[in-house]
């Protein structure tokens, strides 16, 4: 079972969507990473965040097209969260997952299969691009989503994290 | 020869980046028969079917096209009346445009990109001698996602290595795009445990009776595909040791990715 989302993404579907879910996401996206997100946060977002999913990705891109573009490691933008979730980010994508209380009544962690950039190339269309002086994989990039995924909700709006879990589960298995 | 080598370095990095290793198919293969998990089962099944993709359109299977390390063998009968490193350097130039790459090297402190993924000491290369006429490059991109998560210990020779290993996994592996290749050093200095490490990815799958027990015990710990759960957590382990001093343990482990990228081309 698959659920099939599409942006902007509103609070009501949000709260609509639980921890271990898989979804397809379709509409437009922004990608950001470490360079992006510090103007991002200094108020200079060249888009309205409002409803976003905003794709933590640094795409391999060539000639206008996405060739490769998987997730990179949320941890490094987790200093980010809070400020870009208040402009009004309704979905965070990623892998590895961020603290899940800044998502709580608000947003969710969407899970991309790391590593799968090939098959997330071909789910991708480039709109524009902007920041493109911070380089190619810290550009902030406008993508057409065609069903992106298969995504994991690892954090719900509803203070469940998958990464915490099964982190806790493991230590706790080590200590046993 | 030196044309040669510079052709042969772009092939092998092409290979690297599109392809994955017969055998590290079959192990993901053999992961998603007996995952129980459905959000894990999902995940696997998606990793081979871009490792199929990849291939067929010839595009890198992760856009993070890593940092360039390389091993190369020279064979002791060999004259060579050129450069090495330039001439590897030089085909990771060539490559980064042709395959494309994505350009990921910068300065340390700058943080500025050199667009070519050359730089200061890199791509990484270490060289070994081998008996004959043959030179053999073998190309392995380093994510930074897993790479990221390595660890070296300094730790007192009255704790328990493994313990070391199974903590860090525990607490890291989410981040390095689970299932795991872990290198392991044990031994050594503070830099050749890390060497060790390195050189252990090169020499994966490990078989013997420690790295397999080792294995058993991680993917014990439930952490699954992406660290979403799921009873693969590794697919495979390799350590190599080296003697220490009697007052140290040295451990170091580097993670890799489900996506051990790494391809050899020999020139004659």
């Amino acid at each position: 079972m698959s659920l099939e989302l599409e942006t902007p993404l509103s609070l009501e579907k949000i709260r609509g969507l639980e921890a271990g879910d898989k979804v397809y996401l379709s509409g437009t996206i922004y990608t950001a990473r470490d360079k992006a997100h510090l103007l991002l946060c200094a108020g200079r977002s060249p888009v309205s965040l409002e409803g976003a999913a905003l794709y933590h990705c640094g795409p391999l891109m060539k000639g206008g097209r996405v060739l490769s573009a998987g997730p990179t490691t949320s941890g490094r933008m987790a200093r980010y969260t809070e400020k870009v979730l208040s402009f009004g980010v309704r979905a965070i994508i990623g892998k590895g997952g961020l603290p899940a209380e800044p998502f709580a009544g608000r947003a969710v962690y969407l899970a991309y299969p790391g590593g799968c950039g090939a098959a997330a190339g071909r789910q991708l269309k480039l709109i524009r691009g902007y920041f493109e002086e911070l380089g190619m994989a810290e550009a902030l990039w406008e993508l057409q989503a065609e069903r992106l995924g298969p995504m994991t909700v690892a954090i719900d709006s509803y203070g469940k994290d998958l990464y915490r879990d099964v982190r806790a589960s493991a230590l706790r298995r080590l200590k046993s | 020869m030196r044309s040669e080598v510079v052709r042969a370095t772009v092939r092998a990095l092409k290979q690297a980046e599109t392809s994955l290793p017969g055998w590290v198919v079959e192990l993901i293969e053999g992961a998603l028969h007996s995952e129980g998990s459905p959000v894990a089962r999902s995940q696997l099944q998606f990793m081979l079917e871009n490792a199929r993709l990849a291939e067929e359109e010839s595009i890198p299977l992760c856009q993070d096209t890593g940092l360039l390390v390389f091993y190369v063998e020279v064979g002791r009968d060999l004259q060579l009346d050129f450069d090495l490193k330039d001439a590897i350097a030089e085909g990771v130039r060539d490559a980064t445009e042709e395959i494309p790459l994505r350009p990921n090297a910068v300065d340390p402190l700058t943080r500025q990109n050199s667009g070519d993924n050359t730089g200061l000491e890199i791509p990484e290369i270490f060289l070994e001698r081998i008996d004959g006429h043959s030179l053999r490059i073998t190309a392995f991109p380093k994510g930074a996602g897993s790479e990221n998560m390595s660890l070296l210990g300094m730790l007192n020779p009255a704790e328990d290595p493994w313990e070391f290993v199974l903590e860090a996994v525990a607490a890291r592996a989410a981040n390095a795009c689970p299932p795991l290749f872990l290198g392991i050093g044990v031994g050594g200095t503070f830099d050749l445990a890390a060497r060790l490490a390195k050189l252990a990815l090169l020499r994966l799958p490990g078989s013997s009776p420690l790295e397999l027990e080792l294995l058993g015990r991680i993917n014990s710990l439930g952490i699954g595909p992406m660290g979403l759960g799921g009873e693969t957590t590794a697919l495979g382990l390799k350590v190599e040791r080296a003697f220490c001093h009697t007052a140290s343990l040295p451990v170091a482990v580097n993670f890799q990715c489900w996506a051990h990228r790494c391809a050899s081309e020999v020139v004659r």
